[in-house]
């Protein structure tokens, strides 16, 4: 069949048609790479171009690759099909991209940091039971001992399979170019089987920091463990990554990158203007997702958000963000300072949120406890779903 | 019309003969999977299929299989999987074997092995062992229908690798040379999406998002898989599953667990949903104790009543 005679309205070609849609679903933040376009004029040329059905099955079958894109196409393929026949005036394009914010200011889970009694500071000279104590109850001398602990802290990412191959004695597979080579030596008989196994790569670990004002007690001693964590790749051909979330996000893995841990958190906080900011978590981990996460940086990696999950944002959009994040990523572990405290309930309605989506729960109020986070990256333990 | 067997190959040309000829085989699919389905076969392009475990995707394949006649080659994905396990692989063992073999028989009859000749030979196909892609790629009468099963389960780098043979339908080892399949099988890959498959895999494809079906649907599917089914009782089933599916359980139950509901009731005798054949029952559709327990909780009848 050809799909030209199905054109009764001037437009020009029929690609020129076609691409009409993938424009409208552009506008609404759906990618649509050309060849699916060209797919989609290929689809039509076997289904026919009359049929409201088929063209739109032919046009979700090629151009749509994610559930979450289905509202957004049927909106844009209406559109575009109740307007087939008009001359496509290049101005009617503008789809209005309905992006309904729903700002519920009504905080109702309560103002939930800040509020807890503070427990008694804890003075201990004693560096055992400092490693455990509240960041946010420790005096300014008592910080800087615990600080220099933390930039102590050594991170070493699990490890996890790669393609590659290489000599392992009890390994899974015989190697039979170097069996043979052995062989010859004792006149080709085969005296001992030679064996690989998968080479083993560390697993890339992205942590993303929450800078806004509710974490100020602990944001300091994250970043340090930030720092700590970022300068160990240097040393290991490590791949570790570091953000800032706050109002936006802001990418630190080059300021971390300096030695000193004081010149290093200066630069960092040149470059987070929103240091103790408001907190947009959704908005700014979306953003995490969409600009380095999918391209790449999170496939496979832990993720791990040091944040008490406060957020002022949509709850809908830092719903997606986590669940797409948890897909995504190989582990996703959420530190949280607050989950210490005494009758802590993740009620805070970001950390609620996200919950569901999160593979590990874990503190992060003490020097301690960020030495177990360290721990359960290295240790490669079975996911739990 | 479903030709199994018959001589001219099965070539839909709307989607309305790929439902006719898949209803044929007690698979109902609606209008976006058939047209899926043609132009899936027509552009001789691979069928992604994503959606909730339960919504009949593996039966896809099979059903195809079903109308078309030919080879059903499944290829199981797993964390880990590499292209030995997918493609191909020499049987190392069976080479040296071989090898003191023609030595030992050749010693025997006095003359020198010809060393060029055994190599050659070493590195013939019967010392090849087929995995899945291979065998996909081998001619046949039917071009065979090849199930890429839960690709999410892979890894990145697995990916990778079978864009490569989706793309160009053909492979090289390079003891061999480059195998390349004269009619590419018609692929079926499936996703439950525990994490998200990577784009450029997706634009090779044709991707379909499988949903569970409304009650209209799942009413004619229990009705055509489960023998002995009265109307009423296939009614209850397809509305008490699609409430189930509402009230955000571990496992909400798919179409495979609503057939298997029907079945158990069938097999009691049941001709309509009671308080005590749901209780007797509930284990075929809801696969987690936490699940049973919140629907039990509920007390049947309020279940069987309505919200």
């Amino acid at each position: 069949m050809s799909v030209g005679a199905a054109l009764t309205g001037p437009p020009a070609t029929f690609e020129a048609w076609a691409d009409e849609l993938a424009r409208l679903l552009r506008t609404a933040e759906v990618t649509v790479p050309v060849d699916s376009v060209l797919t989609f004029v290929a689809a039509l040329d076997e289904v026919g171009a009359f049929g409201r059905q088929a063209v739109h099955d032919a046009a979700l079958l090629t151009l749509i690759r994610r559930p979450e894109d289905h509202a957004p196409f049927d909106a844009s393929f209406d559109r575009w099909w109740d307007g087939r026949t008009a001359p496509f005036s290049p101005g009617d394009d503008t789809a209005e991209a309905e992006v309904t914010v729903d700002t519920d200011e009504d905080l109702g889970a309560g103002d939930e940091h800040g509020d807890d009694d503070p427990v008694p500071a804890l003075r201990f000279s004693n560096i055992e039971r400092l490693r455990r104590a509240d960041l946010a109850d420790c005096t300014e001398d008592e910080l800087d001992e615990l600080h220099r602990l933390i930039s102590l802290i050594s991170l070493r990412p699990a490890d996890r399979a790669s393609r590659r191959r290489r000599p392992r004695p009890n390994g899974d597979r015989v190697d039979l170019r170097r069996t043979m080579r052995a062989a010859t030596s004792t006149g080709g008989e085969v005296m001992r089987w030679r064996h690989t196994s998968p080479r083993r790569r560390p697993r890339r670990v992205v942590l993303l920091v929450d800078v806004s004002g509710s974490m100020e007690p602990y944001a300091r001693a994250l970043l340090r463990f930030a720092h700590a964590a970022v300068s160990a790749r240097g040393r290991m051909g490590v791949a570790v990554e570091a953000f800032a979330l706050g109002t936006r996000l802001t990418r630190l893995t080059r300021e971390l990158t300096e030695r000193d841990p004081d010149a290093a958190l200066s630069l960092v906080a040149g470059v987070t203007a929103d240091y103790s900011g408001g907190t947009r978590l959704g908005e700014a981990l979306d953003e995490f997702v969409q600009r380095w996460g999918a391209p790449g940086m999170a496939r496979g990696a832990d993720v791990v958000i040091l944040s008490d999950g406060w957020d002022r944002g949509d709850p809908d959009v830092l719903d997606a963000a986590m669940s797409r994040l948890g897909r995504l990523a190989h582990r996703v572990v959420w530190v949280n300072p607050l989950r210490a405290s005494p009758g802590y309930a993740p009620l805070a309605r970001g950390m609620a949120t996200a919950l569901p989506h999160l593979d590990r729960f874990i503190d992060g109020h003490s020097v301690a406890s960020l030495e177990d986070l360290a721990e359960l990256l290295g240790g490669n333990e079975p996911i739990g779903r | 019309m479903a030709p199994t067997e018959s001589a001219q190959p099965w070539d839909p040309t709307t989607p309305d003969d790929v439902r006719a000829a898949l209803d044929g085989v007690g698979y109902l699919a609606d209008d976006t999977l058939a047209t899926a389905i043609l132009l899936a076969l027509r552009m001789r392009r691979p069928l992604f299929l994503e959606g909730e475990p339960g919504t009949g995707k593996t039966e896809v394949a099979k059903a195809l299989v079903a109308v078309r006649g030919g080879d059903l080659i499944r290829l199981q994905c797993h964390e880990g999987i590499d292209a030995a396990q997918a493609l191909a692989e020499w049987d190392h063992p069976r080479q040296l074997l071989g090898l003191r073999a023609a030595e030992t028989a050749g010693s025997l009859a006095g003359d020198r092995p010809d060393a060029e000749a055994l190599e050659a030979n070493l590195y013939d196909e019967r010392y090849l062992i087929r995995r899945p892609l291979l065998a996909a790629l081998a001619p046949a009468a039917v071009p065979p229908v090849l199930l890429i099963d839960e690709i999410d389960r892979a890894d990145d780098e697995f990916e990778a690798f079978l864009l490569e043979i989706l793309s160009d339908w053909a492979v090289t080892i390079p003891e061999l040379g480059t195998i390349r399949a004269e009619v590419p099988p018609v692929v079926v890959l499936t996703s439950n999406r525990t994490r998200d498959v990577h784009d450029a895999l997706k634009r090779r494809c044709l991707y379909h998002w499988l949903d569970h079906p409304d009650p209209e649907r799942e009413v004619a599917i229990i009705a055509r898989r489960v023998p002995g089914v009265g109307e009423s009782l296939a009614r209850q089933v397809a509305e008490q599953t699609a409430r189930l599916r509402t009230m955000r359980l571990t496992k909400p139950p798919g179409v495979a667990e609503s057939i298997d509901w029907a079945t158990a009731l069938v097999s009691l005798g049941a001709t309509r949903l009671e308080p005590d054949t749901l209780n007797a029952t509930l284990g075929a559709v809801l696969k987690y104790h936490e699940d049973h327990q919140r629907v039990t909780s509920m007390g049947p009848d309020q279940l069987l009543d309505g919200p």
